[in-house]
């Protein structure tokens, strides 16, 4: 059974099914929206059953690709789809977060809903494809027609801004892929093969590596983001729908980092090895400089989106330290901001969606009126600032200690970064809920309702089980980590 | 070979002719007869298509003819794009008042033109193709003859399009002179050993002769300006086919006659397409009215073939070739678009008449969507794919700054792109447009399935197609 592409396509059933009900009804029709609601989350939902079922299924003890399928196309390329214990909870996290933000729209999205869940299915379909595809023209095609829906979802459905903040996004990273995408075409008529598996055991000169890797590199630091090209980040973050942002941090993001270790590293490691110190420097500024800078934003959403790009820093952090506890430990972290990042998102979707505004000085005092609410922002608080307990703390730690041996500097002032994230993260906290009541429009506020609930749970249960019991990941991951340190390190000679 | 021999070899162009004769004068003894001609043009240019699949190979008329597979593969998309353009521009002529069925047999005339060209094996049928389906382009860009706007559009045409006529010719006459020979294989020989300056001269003066044809900056000038005055489905078909048929013919000079001077004119071509690509990403930016937009966008895309071409390889032609087919649907697909919309009679080319039309006609909005997406280049749609092989050929021939700045080149045309789908999706509606005629709203919508998901499986069959086509010019 192709259970990859099934995976992948199954999205495409309900666009399928929200199409004919465009066909067949009006599309302002209550009926019809409502019907269109439940076929994407019955779709999300059924891809979710079938991503278990791959993650059960999956071998760990193997440490190369599974479940391959073949094709041969056109060109010399070929279809071919495959997933190692790096991808495969990649896959699983974009099957769980989408049912989630499918719900969390429910009622946040009041105009054109039909295109707005065709948008978020198409986005599940590519950004699967994006972690399955073992051809890199495959890759690219996903990679890279991921970039309309999310253009779509910010322009239509965004903010006051959404026009700047989607161009902003489709530019920035559009200029990075097509340096990737010369790249591509390079190495492939270099070595003969579009095959990821064949490219990731060719040998390019040294000399071509460093070309190949900086374009590369210029496409996944844009995604991850990397500091300096995050500029984009902040503002697709605050002008997207909460559940825009919630694929955005969740797992748009994840691409570049899932980029570096899939591509970067196994296929460059002369280049890797050499830019080594260039990722740490960048990785240390974004940690500590977008901490500061998020400590001084007024604005929620823009203040989580800082966070996102400091805790990016770790990963890109992890990835080159070239050591399988770096490794294991960027994976995780990924995993476990796939996860905070967006339930952070949420929490600011829940009072966004009753107050309309984002300004941290309009709230105050929120335990009053939404004690459930106030739990809940805590804990992913915690876990955002990295409390042992919660994920969060997993990520930080292993990435930290796998850098330590190669670049003990980098760590300490990486270290300080957690310090800032405990104090911009506290004092948003202390801002939004502690204190008295003030603004009088607050008093009315509700607490959760069971739908906010229901998103919450499954989240709220992914931060602690992953927290107290993280060999769930490592345990899929490490086979094919220790296949990707061992080559890497075979490679540059270590 | 006898000279029924060399006639079977011009079958397809014969089948034009005689057609086209016919076609005259059935509209000369009916003239309201415009469907019926119409019809009867169609149906002369799938024969011709089918011929030209079909028909024997070889070289005729003392080598003035070539049918090779490369001949065969763009006869056969230009008779096929040509034909499209009937259906799409007769009805429309016919709402307007102009019930002329001169259209239907100006089309085939110039399909015509088209045919010879891409046969051509010496100067003179270069030129007399060149010359036949200019003349008829001429005509059909002032069709709508109480059209201000379409008239200066014709006027502009015929005057730039003879000058550039006139570097040809003058081109032609050096070559000749100092090669000693029209034929392209004896001017092959002559440049064998180096070219002599005289001889490069005069490839200079064709080069920009052919770039005028295709608007390669910086001989674009004309471009902008006839595509914005110029009837809407007569833009359809002049920014395809003709297109095609002079970077094939563009291809085979290059190739089977100046093959030996691959040094002297790769520079002249890369330059030519980065320019191109410049101009046309950066000056469609400042546009408002779109048909003037796509006309900048063909000048970058024209820009893009050009690079595949400069690679000098088979694989060049190949990409090339492939770019050409997949950017005629495209930019045909296009047109057929704008042509089928209008609000309360009046055209509708502008950046704000689209806002909204999402909303409105949700069809022609994806598809337009679909048209801009390809064009930037952006994966899946064909012209992704059209890009993939074109830089793919320049970097492996060792062209890889042209190949680097080509693809940033199309970053910046990105956002003119982008612009137009976001005034369809996310702007508010202008108000109702009228009912899309149903032919222009078929072929929009047809075009578009091509752009995707069609393209997927039909590369299968035109990639190789064009790597035979690349492969007759006799090029490694």
């Amino acid at each position: 059974m192709p259970i990859l592409s099934l995976i992948t396509y199954a999205p495409l059933v309900g666009v399928a099914g929200i199409l004919a009900l465009r066909l067949f009804g009006k599309a302002d029709d209550p009926r019809t929206v409502e019907a269109s609601k439940w076929i994407a989350l019955v779709t999300t939902l059924a891809t979710l059953a079938l991503s278990v079922l791959l993650v059960v299924q999956f071998n760990p003890n193997d440490n190369g690709f599974q479940f391959v399928e073949e094709a041969p196309w056109f060109a010399g390329l070929n279809y071919r789809m495959g997933v190692d214990g790096i991808s495969v909870l990649f896959v699983l996290l974009t099957a769980f977060l989408m049912p989630i933000c499918i719900a969390a729209s429910w009622k946040a999205i009041e105009k054109r809903v039909l295109e707005y869940m065709i948008a978020f299915l198409i986005l599940e379909t590519l950004v699967i494809g994006v972690f399955c595809a073992l051809d890199i023209v495959l890759f690219y095609i996903f990679f890279e027609f991921g970039l309309v829906p999310m253009f779509l979802i910010i322009g239509i459905w965004g903010g006051q801004r959404r026009v700047y903040a989607a161009f902003k996004f489709f530019l920035y990273t559009l200029l990075g892929s097509v340096l990737m995408l010369a790249a591509i075409l390079a190495m492939i008529g270099i070595s003969h093969t579009s095959s990821i598996p064949e490219l990731m055991v060719y040998h390019f000169s040294p000399a071509v590596q460093t070309w190949l890797w900086l374009a590369f590199f210029a496409s996944f630091a844009v995604k991850m983001p990397m500091w300096p090209v995050h500029t984009w980040l902040p503002d697709a973050h605050v002008e997207a729908p909460t559940a825009g942002s919630v694929i955005l941090a969740g797992i748009l993001l994840k691409l570049g980092g899932y980029g570096f270790m899939r591509f970067s590293l196994p296929m460059f490691p002369a280049a890797s090895q050499f830019f080594t110190p260039l990722i740490f420097a960048l990785s240390v500024i974004a940690i500590v400089y977008t901490s500061l800078v998020a400590f001084r934003q007024v604005d929620f959403k823009k203040l989580i989106a800082y966070s996102s790009v400091a805790h990016m820093g770790f990963v890109t952090m992890g990835i080159f330290s070239g050591n399988a506890v770096g490794e294991q430990g960027a994976i995780f972290q990924m995993l476990s901001h796939g996860v905070i990042s967006g339930a952070l998102f949420l929490c600011v979707g829940v009072v966004y969606d009753r107050m309309h505004t984002r300004e941290i000085a309009f709230y105050g005092g929120l335990v009053n009126r939404m004690p459930w609410y106030a739990a809940t922002f805590m804990l992913f608080t915690m876990g955002n600032v990295g409390l042992p307990g919660t994920s969060g703390f997993v990520g930080e730690i292993l990435t930290m200690t796998g850098t330590y041996g190669v670049s003990t500097w980098t760590v300490i002032v990486a270290a300080t970064g957690v310090i800032f994230s405990a104090v911009y993260a506290l004092t948003l906290y202390r801002r939004v809920v502690f204190g008295t009541i003030t603004n009088t429009r607050l008093a009315g506020i509700a607490d959760l309702d069971w739908r906010e609930v229901a998103i919450f749970a499954p989240l709220i249960a992914a931060t602690l089980v992953l927290g107290v019991q993280p060999g769930l990941v490592m345990n899929m991951t490490q086979a094919s980590v220790d296949h990707l340190v061992s080559a890497y390190q075979a490679a540059i000679g270590g | 070979m006898t000279f029924s021999a060399d006639l079977g070899l011009a079958y397809p162009e014969l089948i034009l002719a005689i057609g086209a004769m016919a076609l005259l004068l059935a509209g000369a003894f009916a003239p309201k007869a415009g469907r019926l001609v119409a019809w009867g043009g169609v149906l002369v240019l799938a024969a011709a298509a089918f011929q030209a699949a079909t028909g024997p190979l070889g070289r005729g008329f003392a080598g003035g003819v070539i049918a090779d597979d490369a001949s065969a593969f763009a006869q056969v998309a230009i008779f096929v794009a040509s034909a499209i353009a009937i259906p799409l521009g007769q009805p429309w002529f016919a709402r307007r008042g102009v019930h002329s069925f001169e259209f239907s047999v100006l089309i085939v005339l110039a399909a015509l033109g088209m045919g010879m060209m891409v046969a051509a094996g010496d100067l003179i049928s270069l030129y007399v193709g060149v010359e036949l389906h200019s003349l008829a382009l001429y005509v059909l860009a002032a069709m709508h003859r109480d059209n201000a706007k379409a008239s200066e559009a014709g006027l502009k045409y015929f005057v730039l399009g003879a000058l550039s006529s006139g570097l040809l010719l003058y081109g032609a006459s050096l070559v000749y002179g100092f090669a000693g020979s029209t034929l392209f294989t004896d001017i092959a020989a002559a440049v064998h050993n180096g070219a002599h300056t005289g001889v490069l001269f005069g490839l200079v003066f064709l080069i920009c002769g052919l770039a005028f044809k295709v608007s390669a900056a910086p001989f674009h000038m004309w471009t902008p300006d006839v595509y914005e005055g110029a009837p809407t489905p007569v833009v359809a078909f002049f920014a395809a086919a003709p297109k095609l048929a002079a970077m094939v013919l563009f291809a085979r000079l290059l190739a089977q006659g100046f093959g030996g001077a691959i040094v002297q004119w790769q520079q002249v071509l890369v330059a030519l397409g980065l320019i191109s690509v410049g101009v046309g990403a950066f000056a469609g930016l400042a546009q408002k009215n779109l048909k003037r937009l796509w006309a900048y966008s063909s000048i970058a895309n024209v820009g893009y073939a050009i690079i595949g071409l400069s690679a000098g390889s088979a694989e060049g032609v190949q990409s090339m070739l492939t770019f050409m087919v997949l950017y005629m649907i495209d930019v045909t697909g296009f047109f057929a678009c704008l042509a089928a919309l209008s609000r309360k009679g009046r055209a509708m080319e502008s950046f704000d008449d689209m806002a909204g039309l999402f909303k409105e006609q949700p069809g022609i909005a994806l598809a337009m969507t679909a048209f801009s997406l390809s064009a930037l280049g952006l994966p899946p749609f064909s012209g992704f794919w059209a890009k993939v092989f074109v830089f793919k050929a320049a970097l492996n021939a060792g062209l890889p700054v042209a190949a680097t700045l080509g693809l940033v080149g199309s970053v910046v045309a990105a956002f003119y792109y982008l612009r137009l789908i976001k005034v369809m999706w996310f702007d508010a509606s202008e108000g109702a447009t009228d009912k899309p005629p149903i032919e222009a709203r078929a072929i929009a919508v047809g075009l578009a399935l091509f752009s995707f998901p069609v393209v997927l499986g039909a590369l299968i069959w035109i990639y190789p197609a064009a790597g035979r086509a690349a492969r007759a010019f006799g090029l490694a």
